[in-house]
């Protein structure tokens, strides 16, 4: 990436002028990796958080919905997946989210694959993947997240569970109409500037770590280290890596980094592209929430197709790029 | 007048409550603000995010926390 040109001569200067670490060693080039990293992520994370941060303040949930009422159902699974890439997702925002579509005649399955495509394609994992992988990568990985959300919310309409989810939700009914004022251009901006400082502070300490020991790994472990453990010859490694990522969700961005690192020991892409979906689309905090307004059975089920899409897309990858 | 934010009790709920009553007292109001953590609530109001502030049961700012002054202004603008 060559706009990152001058950031290559910032951290190199810093490193051998500033630090005064003898060029050439592994410890400068670490040092060096650990700089450049650092400042590219942050700038990144800035300037794409704040432009999704626009884009969103014309497109907020109610507005939203308000679209997906008026498509039938299958283009309504794309848009609802689509339009889960622009929407922040935490855990808190699940029971809203989940009570307003579905009171609203938003269809069981529409909504599952917005609940799906929004923490899964998130714009701080969007930022980390392009600048620790780039943007073929990126690519990939939202392409495979909707084709999995969009598919996911196919199987559960066609699975026909609404009566899995808690009997109070359909009690009531919701409009669709909000009265909310129209924001202005001010408005967009200072919202944009604040989020992205709100998500900056959140994950700052998780980049930096991750980075470090990125850069250490980068540095000091062995090219092909993890190759024979995880490997693309090795079957178990995708649902491995999907198991493990699921417990992980609140680390996002630090794990990205990490695992970028890791690529570069011998795990495969495919592996890779698993793991990280499974750290953002499977999150333990969302399924407890979720208990709440469904029964254990549906989250279940919801896990299960949403698992095996990445186990899928991680083999699929593996072969695909082995190639 | 009724003033009420609405939230899941989350962090950023909180935040926009302690604003809010902060915006009342500097407005020099007599009005107490309502916490409310019913969620279906939010959904009567039509919004799906939350925090969301209700002046006079009507949302009007939904999603994120305002800084103090806009939340003076809306407050303002609906007396």
């Amino acid at each position: 990436m060559s706009i990152f040109y001058p950031v290559e001569l910032l951290s190199k200067w810093l490193t051998l002028s500033i630090f005064s670490i003898t060029p050439k060693t592994l410890l400068a080039e670490t040092v060096n990796f650990f700089i450049y990293d650092t400042i590219k992520i942050f700038v990144l994370l800035s300037v794409i958080i704040f432009i999704i941060s626009i884009i969103r303040s014309f497109l907020p949930p109610e507005k939203i919905r308000f679209i997906l009422s008026h498509k039938n159902k299958y283009t309504g699974n794309i848009l609802a997946s689509l339009l889960g890439i622009i929407t922040p997702f935490c855990s808190c925002s699940a029971i809203p989210l989940f009570l307003g579509f579905i009171q609203a005649g938003i269809p069981l399955g529409t909504t599952f694959s917005f609940l799906v495509a929004s923490p899964m394609i998130n714009e701080v994992a969007l930022v980390l993947l392009l600048g620790m992988f780039g943007w073929k990568i990126a690519l990939i990985y939202i392409v495979s997240g909707l084709f999995i959300a969009v598919l996911s919310g196919i199987i559960i309409d066609k699975m026909k569970v609404e009566n899995l989810v808690e009997s109070f939700v359909y009690q009531n009914s919701a409009t669709l109409k909000t009265d909310l004022p129209n924001m202005k251009w001010l408005d967009r901006f200072t919202y944009a500037k604040n989020y992205t400082l709100d998500i900056i502070k959140k994950v700052w300490p998780y980049v930096i770590i991750g980075i470090g020991l990125g850069a250490w790994i980068h540095g000091y472990v062995p090219t092909d280290f993890l190759a024979r453990y995880a490997g693309a010859d090795k079957w178990y490694a995708v649902p491995f890596a999907v198991l493990i990522g699921i417990p992980l969700y609140s680390n996002a961005a630090g794990i990205i980094p990490l695992v970028g690192a890791l690529t570069e020991k011998g795990v495969t892409m495919g592996t890779t592209l698993a793991f990280m979906m499974a750290v953002t689309a499977l999150s333990l905090p969302e399924f407890m929430i979720l208990k709440r307004v469904m029964k254990t059975k549906l989250i279940l089920i919801f896990a299960g197709i949403v698992g095996t899409g990445i186990i899928f897309t991680g083999y699929i990858f593996n072969w695909l790029l082995s190639m | 007048m009724t003033i009420q934010v609405l939230g899941s009790s989350c962090p950023t709920c909180k935040k926009l409550f302690d604003l809010t009553n902060e915006a009342v007292t500097e407005l020099g109001l007599s009005i107490s603000v309502e916490y409310i953590t019913d969620i279906q609530k939010i959904i009567e109001l039509g919004c799906m995010t939350s925090p969301v502030l209700a002046v006079n049961n009507k949302p009007v700012i939904a999603g994120f926390v305002p800084d103090l002054e806009k939340i003076k202004v809306v407050i303002q603008n609906s007396l």
